[in-house]
Parts: structure tokens; C-alpha cells; sequence
């Protein structure tokens, strides 16, 4: 049984990738792995699903 | 090196020459894809154009490839879409490799009953010959070669033209004129007008080859493929056993060194391995840009096509485009030389074609900036985004290797009517363009809805409380309970008001009568922004 969902959950992925792209632009690598760190912390925090947030640990450092 | 044969059509001395002028209410600059579709619109509508070429022969290369349904439901029109689907290539899928591995296929047409498909593949001049060779099958059109404009004059109410040909230079007077004369548009250098945008720096190689054995038929793209293991590549069949194979080579590639025959001959043998024997067709090192104009009005000139807007080619936005525009163009032109509307009309050429422009450009630099990132942190998103494809459904719609062409939005256009009845779930709304299906004439099958549309406004009535459309409307009644009716998200009473370049102009749940021709007035540029009551 898995919690990470697999499949398309954006309405617009073009818009939203970009938008993360964008963010980054301009940052210095020390600055986009601070950046990356505070907005992962983020998300995490407003998935809440401890299960899921586990498995996307398993399969980043997998894939 | 070319099998394609270069037709040279022939020049005849323009009689402005020995001093019969005479004002012209359309000039058109260039007979590209854009020029000679745009003359075909005019004279489908009675008024006579004039198109100025300065050289006497189609597109040098085969350039614009993907010939996409938008574009040739436009030239069906003219009967000479049929000719492209048998001479080109229908391909409506497409594959994305990491290294060797498929990590994703996309389908662009997905259902079934469309009259055409997503694309068709066929060399820009073979598009230009049979649109040329049209245009001189068409009275009011008078096509003339080596005739270069080297002059351009605005005025308040009319442009005056100079023009040099082989025997010597003339004038010629027009209502207005379309400066349809590419990315490098002469029209728009002599007026001065500024073209800004962004510039690419990577460079690209396209190699088109016959190759002499088996063909892929679908659009292949490989990042970091084994046989180019630092970039990426594409590839695509064409018409006469053609493939266009497009290496990604970066920044600091030698383009004089990458033209060598010997060198494209080292990469392609690398990707089609030892026992492959290929023919050289046409070969191109380019970089791009993406670039606008700040208005494509200018008084009495209009711009259209790569001469208005210029976009990277993934995604084949640039000729597709082009045809949009005039789409756009022609019948709002009509009705304004032929007294029909007022000329403010025009205005909405310029907005809904400018967001349209916007649209292309931000698709094509999303594409370009996925495929040639241009900073690390860019490139990781791109790279992890590419490594959870294959498990992972949700990143391969990240992946964009060129978001293909399909019609733009035009939002909030002064000329369309916003919806009123909020129960809509689904349908093309005023904005979107309409989108074809079959219908049954009396029950039979086979029929398409593009096929019963009529040149001009096209009223589209779904059941039988049938309404009389206003003057100069086509009437359409779709029967039936079939998928026009899933596409158009109807009932019995739903009623679609098209516009020429079928667009939705407005819908209703119910028809009445008022309100139709409130809309079509707003459509044709009168009582523009006031909704009917």
C-alpha cells in the first residue's frame, strides 16, 4: 500500500514548474539549497501525512 | 543536394509601370505561408489584393515543418488541405527518451472525429507551392514576383509603396497594407519599428536526411540519448522520405565546423549505427529568440506572422501562428473596405493577436528553458523531473519538449459576448476556438461540422427550437445526440454564435432572437463593450 501519490495532482504543471524555476533565479547555489530547504520544510509541514512524507524520502533517494 | 525542385514562377511587368495606378484597398508584403492565405481570404470575400514578393520561388529548406489541424482547416477552405494530408506525413503522437529508455508518450488527439488530424508533416515549400499555386488559380489575386518594396510612406487614409522590379521602380497605392515579410520583415525596419524580445544562446544543428532505410513516423525526442550523451535530440519524418533530426550542441559549438558534412556525417552515424545510409537533403545551424512587436497596427499597416512575433520552434507555433493571424485579419478587413464596419474594428486584431503572441512566446521559452536551462538550479529541477518519470506518472507532464500548437485563448476580447447562463460545464466559451465533430446530415454519418460551416458567421443551434439566424448568418442545426452535442456541452435550445475565424463568439442555453444580433453587432466592432440587454 502506497501513500505517495503517483499520479498528476496539478491543474496547470507548466504554470507551477515554472513558478519554482523562477524562484530560483538569480540565487547562488548556497542560496537556492537554502531556499530549497525552507520550502520543502514548508510543504512537509502542509502535507501532514507522515506516511507519504516518509516514502518521498525513500523514492528521492532512490530514483 | 535537395530532392525538392524549385519551381520559378514568372514575372510580369506591373502596368503601374507604363502609368495605370490605381489605389489598392489591400497590398500584402510577402508570399509566405501567411501572404498568399491572407489573399486567399480577401478574394473568398470579393475584395482583390495584390501580393509583393521579392524573390520568385518558395522557402529555401524545409523550415516549418508541423503543419497543425488549426491551419489546415483554414486552408481546406481553399481545397488545398486534402493535397497536404496525402503528400505529408499524419502523426498525432509522440515519445520522450531519457538515454535509451521511453519515459513518456503523449497522444495530441486523443479522440477520435476530427475531420484532420493534430498534424500534418510537410516542408514549408511545399505548403508555399500549393498555396502559390492557388492564389493564381484566383482572379483577384495578383501574385508578383521580384517585385521588392523599398519604400514604405504612411499615410492617414492610405500607404503608398515603392517598389523596384527587374524593369525599374513604381508606386502603388493601398488602403492598407499587410507586411506578411518574415522574422527579418523589411516593412518593419523601414518604418523603424522596434522588435524586442529575448535572445537564445544555444545553438542548434537540424540535419535533413533521406535515410535510405527504415522510418520512425512519430516525433521522437531523446534528452541525454547515448548517441549525444551531453544534449538533446529530435526527430521527425517529413514528406518524401525526408527526417529532420534536430542535435542540441550548447553555447560554444563552431557552427562553421558542425556544417561540415563529415562531422554531421560522425553524429548521425553514431545514431543510426554502422549499416544506416542516409542522403543529405538541407542542413541549418540557428539559434533563436522570442521576440514582439509593441503593437502590430501601425496606422494603415498591419503586421502579421513572423514579421508581428517570433517564437523558438519547439513547439511549431511559428508558422501555425502566422495562419492564425490571418485568420484573424481577413475578415475583419473585409467588412472594413467593403464599408461594413467601422475601422476601430481592427483594434481587436492587435489585442486578441497579441495575447495570442504572448501566449506562443511564453509556451516556446518555457519549452526552451526546459530543454537548454539556463542556470544549475534549473537543470536540477529538469534532470530530477526526468528521473521520476518513468515511476512516476505525475513528473512526465512536467517534461516539455515543445508544447504543441493548438488554437490560443483569446480572453475578454471587446468582441465577444461573456457568457450569462452560468450553468456551462464544458464547450468551447467566447474566447475559445470552436472545435470540429462529426454530424450526421438527415441521420446519414460521415459529415463533419467544419464542412456545413458558410465563410462568414455561423449560428449553431443544437434540438429543434430552431431560431432564425440575422441577416448574413449561416444557420446551423446539429440533430442528433451525438459527440457535437459532448463537445459543445448541449442541450436542446443551446445555440454557439462562430465567428468567421471560428472562434465562439457567444452562447446561450436558450436562443433569443435579440440577443443573437446584439452579439453579432458587438462581433463586427459596433456597440463594442456594451452587452445586449
Amino acid at each position: 500500500m502506497t501513500a505517495l501519490r503517483r499520479t498528476l495532482n496539478l491543474a496547470r504543471p507548466d504554470d507551477i514548474y515554472n513558478a519554482i524555476i523562477d524562484a530560483h533565479k538569480g540565487l547562488s547555489d548556497e542560496q537556492c539549497r537554502d531556499f530549497d530547504a525552507r520550502l520543502i520544510l514548508l510543504l512537509v509541514n502542509h502535507i501532514g501525512d507522515e506516511a507519504a512524507i516518509r516514502e518521498a524520502l525513500k523514492e528521492a533517494a532512490t530514483t | 543536394m535537395s530532392s525538392y525542385t524549385y519551381q520559378h514562377y514568372p514575372y510580369r511587368r506591373p502596368p503601374e509601370l507604363d502609368g495605370k495606378a490605381a489605389r489598392r484597398p489591400v497590398v500584402i508584403v510577402g508570399a509566405g505561408m501567411a501572404g498568399p492565405t491572407l489573399a486567399l481570404e480577401l478574394a473568398a470575400r470579393g475584395v482583390p489584393t495584390v501580393v509583393l514578393d521579392e524573390d520568385d520561388t518558395v522557402s529555401f529548406g524545409s523550415r516549418s515543418i508541423c503543419q497543425a489541424k488549426h491551419s489546415l482547416e483554414v486552408w481546406d477552405r481553399f481545397g488545398i488541405a486534402q493535397r497536404m494530408v496525402d503528400k505529408g506525413i499524419t502523426w498525432e503522437q509522440g515519445e520522450v527518451y531519457l538515454g535509451d529508455q521511453a519515459v513518456y508518450r503523449f497522444n495530441l488527439q486523443p479522440e477520435p472525429g476530427h475531420k484532420f488530424p493534430a498534424f500534418v508533416n510537410l516542408q514549408q515549400y511545399y505548403v508555399e507551392e500549393f498555396l502559390y499555386e492557388r492564389c493564381l488559380a484566383e482572379p483577384a489575386i495578383e501574385m508578383r514576383v521580384l517585385n521588392k518594396v523599398v519604400g514604405v510612406m504612411p499615410h492617414d487614409d492610405h500607404v503608398v509603396v515603392e517598389v523596384e522590379t527587374p524593369d525599374g521602380r513604381y508606386t502603388l497605392e493601398a488602403e492598407w497594407l499587410v507586411a506578411c515579410d518574415g522574422v527579418r520583415s523589411p516593412v518593419r525596419h523601414m518604418l523603424g519599428l522596434a522588435f524586442e524580445g529575448e535572445v537564445f544562446h544555444d545553438q542548434f544543428l537540424i540535419a535533413d536526411i533521406r535515410l535510405l532505410d527504415e522510418l520512425p513516423k512519430e516525433r521522437r525526442f531523446w534528452f541525454y540519448p547515448p548517441f549525444h550523451p551531453t544534449n538533446s535530440v529530435l526527430l521527425h519524418r517529413q514528406a518524401d522520405n525526408v527526417l529532420r533530426v534536430d542535435f542540441q550542441l550548447g553555447h560554444d559549438a563552431d557552427a562553421e565546423e558542425e556544417k561540415k558534412t563529415e562531422n554531421i556525417d560522425c553524429r548521425l552515424r553514431l545514431m543510426f549505427g554502422p549499416e544506416a545510409r542516409w542522403e543529405h537533403e538541407w542542413t541549418s545551424v540557428y539559434t533563436f529568440t522570442c521576440r514582439m512587436m509593441q503593437r502590430f497596427m501601425h496606422g494603415r499597416v498591419v503586421f502579421a506572422g513572423d514579421a508581428a512575433h517570433v517564437v523558438s520552434p519547439f513547439g511549431a507555433r511559428g508558422g501555425n501562428g502566422a495562419i492564425a493571424d490571418v485568420d484573424n485579419l481577413a475578415w475583419k478587413l473585409a467588412l472594413i473596405v467593403t464599408g461594413k464596419a467601422p475601422e476601430a474594428l481592427l483594434d481587436s486584431y492587435d489585442s486578441e493577436r497579441r495575447a495570442a503572441a504572448r501566449e506562443n512566446i511564453l509556451n516556446s521559452t518555457r519549452s526552451t528553458d526546459f530543454i537548454t536551462p539556463k542556470f544549475p538550479a534549473s537543470r536540477a529541477f529538469r534532470d530530477a523531473a526526468l528521473a521520476l518519470a518513468r515511476d512516476f506518472p505525475f513528473a512526465r507532464a512536467l517534461i516539455n519538449s515543445g508544447r504543441l500548437s493548438v488554437p490560443t485563448l483569446q480572453p475578454e476580447s471587446p468582441l465577444d459576448t461573456p457568457d450569462r447562463d452560468g450553468d456551462w460545464v464544458g464547450g468551447p466559451g467566447p474566447g475559445r476556438a470552436m472545435l470540429d465533430a462529426p454530424v450526421g446530415l438527415k441521420g446519414e454519418n460521415g459529415g463533419w461540422l467544419i464542412d456545413r460551416l458558410g465563410r462568414d458567421f455561423n449560428l449553431l443551434t443544437f434540438g429543434q427550437d430552431r431560431v432564425e439566424p440575422p441577416d448574413g448568418v449561416t444557420g446551423i442545426a446539429v440533430g442528433g445526440n451525438g459527440l457535437a452535442w459532448r463537445r459543445y456541452d448541449a442541450r436542446p435550445g443551446t445555440t454557439y454564435l462562430i465567428r468567421p475565424d471560428r472562434y465562439v463568439a457567444a452562447r446561450w442555453r436558450s436562443p433569443d432572437p435579440a440577443a443573437i444580433t446584439a452579439a453579432v453587432e458587438r462581433a463586427q466592432g459596433r456597440n463594442t463593450g456594451r452587452s445586449p440587454a
